[in-house]
């Protein structure tokens, strides 16, 4: 049987970002048509990018302008067009914007819901997801005409498909969100740090990095390859950095391609926010470093000298 | 006003997770309050000392021994407590049910906290559930929170720092984040004073809820395998940076 399952599509300053294609390369299965929700957008401009990714149908969603950042309208009218094209899966990112996204629709639509998925089987609607700070790996089975299932950005490989999508338009322009409304939004990532949750590669610092300044050497870095920069909660707590940087059990949960950890021990609370990244390179002075012992590559040396140095052969390429 | 906040007994983050009969942990392990929900109770007492006559009720739904995270909320401010009783682990959808009925039944909930996430089944969506259930506005991961008379104004943290406000009608879900206070952690006397404070219990059989077909069952539970091979890199800073730029290229290809 035929299975229509819907992605709602990030978007970022009218660009799909990177992170989508993997996610839509998941969803793409024999019987599958992968619809994409993007609201607020020009399908036409990002047609090429997603249909090259296996997308059939774009579904425009338009939404009325003044309120096409409230979170409640852009709920509604996802579930208005899961309605109305009849999608029984419904996909989105496990990113702050599917955090506030995704439980929304799940819950007016009395829907099951398992979010940071890294692994989705459509025809027993079994999903696999961590739980307990990441110590454990969770097989959970949903029941329900629809399911929202949040997808781990990075769980996949974006792989490229020859097709063609046909773009459609769905007005959801007349929607009422009852005492919700957005007096102010923070603005997009503007600045040049990539965000923790999506980034294919992150350098974080902890006690070792000893000063709020040290941390412009991780930004410098980082600003070579597209990284975002992280911090353990010491360096948070010692008021180095802001909190929104902080990965661990009380942060922000990552899962990037590589985890660079410079100058952190590695606390079991650390690695409940980045136990689940692809690759982990650790420098740290101390031999006997928790960190030490659980990562891909090690240097037992100072961060403050190896990120500079990096830093600079990387700027030569 | 009544404030209500939901809280989650939660095994200790640094506690050592055991799987017994596949799909359940071994609970003879140390639990506590979940993290977040410190924060909702400790700006739950902050607003309730803005209200004179308020109160700060704290709900949980878990097995009879949670009793002792009411404890813990009763001691940083909470005025009394009410247990919901299952032996049996729940899902959001069945959680959002029993919660939003043991409101319902205790009194009249001007305002309702949440932790933003529990640090167990890390689901992110009984918060939303309730709001559903409830007809309320929800906000989730609130960093500030300000109550005007007859809203709530709040941020909700995005990544990398950035913040929306919004604003909700009364009575809302605000779900806590880690930004929104410092805990106040309890003295002696505030844990002394707690144990004499009230806890109703009531059994999730008597609240007569019928369990909806849909939902989440965890089939399996499995340890994370960690296979790591630490390998060292030697050498000076220049070496060490040359090997790292190659590894980023040819093993990671992320550059």
């Amino acid at each position: 049987m035929m299975k229509n399952i819907g992605i709602i599509i990030e978007m970022d300053d009218g660009k799909v970002k990177e992170t989508n294609f993997g996610m839509i390369t998941m969803a793409r299965a024999k019987n599958v048509r992968v619809f994409a929700f993007i609201m607020n957008a020009d399908a036409a401009g990002i047609k090429e990018d997603l249909e090259s990714f296996g997308v059939t149908d774009i579904i425009e969603v338009c939404l009325a302008p003044d309120l096409q950042n409230n979170p409640v309208i852009r709920a509604k009218a996802i579930i208005n067009a899961i309605k109305e094209y009849h999608i029984s899966m419904v996909f989105g990112l496990s990113t702050a914007m599917g955090k506030d996204l995704l439980p929304r629709i799940a819950a007016l639509l009395d829907s099951p819901l398992v979010m940071d998925c890294f692994y989705v089987d459509f025809d027993q609607k079994i999903v696999r997801t961590s739980q307990y700070s990441g110590k454990t790996i969770a097989t959970i089975k949903v029941t329900g005409e629809v399911s929202v299932f949040g997808i781990r950005p990075n769980a996949i490989e974006p792989v490229k498909v020859q097709g063609t999508a046909r773009i459609l338009r769905f007005d959801s322009s007349l929607l009422v969100a009852k005492g919700f409304r957005v007096l102010k939004t923070g603005g997009t990532d503007k600045d040049t740090s990539a965000s923790l949750a999506e980034a294919e590669v992150i350098i974080a610092g902890g006690r070792g990095m000893k000063n709020s300044e040290n941390f412009n050497l991780l930004s410098q870095c980082a600003q070579k390859i597209n990284a975002a920069v992280g911090a353990s909660r010491v360096a948070v707590d010692s008021g180095w950095v802001p909190y929104s940087m902080q990965v661990g059990q009380t942060g922000e949960k990552v899962s990037p391609k590589v985890y660079i950890a410079c100058g952190i021990s590695g606390s079991i609370q650390h690695f409940a926010g980045m136990k689940t990244s692809g690759m982990v390179i650790a420098i740290n002075t101390d031999e006997n470093a928790a960190i030490i012992s659980n990562c891909d590559y090690y240097v037992v040396a100072d961060a403050l000298e190896i990120i500079p140095a990096l830093t600079k052969i990387l700027g030569t390429d | 006003m009544q404030i209500y906040i939901c809280v989650k007994h939660v095994p200790d983050s640094a506690a050592h997770i055991t799987i017994l009969d596949k799909n359940h942990i071994d609970e003879n392990i140390s639990f506590l309050l979940n993290p977040y929900d410190e924060h909702a109770v400790t700006e739950a007492v902050r607003i309730k000392n803005n209200y004179p006559g308020a109160e700060v009720i704290a709900i949980c739904f878990g097995k009879n021994d949670a009793e002792k995270t009411i404890r813990s909320a009763m001691a940083m401010g909470a005025d009394r407590g009410v247990l919901i009783t299952s032996d049996k682990v729940h899902d959001s959808i069945v959680t959002a049910l029993a919660l939003k009925t043991g409101i319902e039944q205790d009194g009249t909930p001007g305002l309702i906290f949440t932790g933003k996430e529990s640090i167990d089944a890390e689901g992110m969506q009984t918060l939303f559930r309730i709001g559903a259930l409830f007809d309320f506005p929800v906000a989730t991961n609130v960093v500030k929170l300000d109550i005007e008379q007859d809203k709530a104004v709040v941020d909700c943290e995005l990544s990398g720092g950035v913040a929306n406000t919004y604003e909700m009608s009364l009575p809302c879900i605000i779900g806590a984040g880690r930004g929104l206070n410092t805990p106040r952690y309890p003295t002696f006397p505030d844990v002394v004073k707690s144990k004499k404070k009230p806890v109703k219990k009531i059994s999730f059989a008597d609240l007569n809820i019928k369990v909806p077909l849909t939902g989440m069952h965890i089939v399996e539970l499995e340890p994370l395998k960690q296979s790591r091979l630490p390998k060292e890199i030697k050498g000076d800073a220049d070496i060490v940076a040359k090997e790292i730029v190659r590894i980023l290229k040819q093993e990671a290809k992320v550059i």
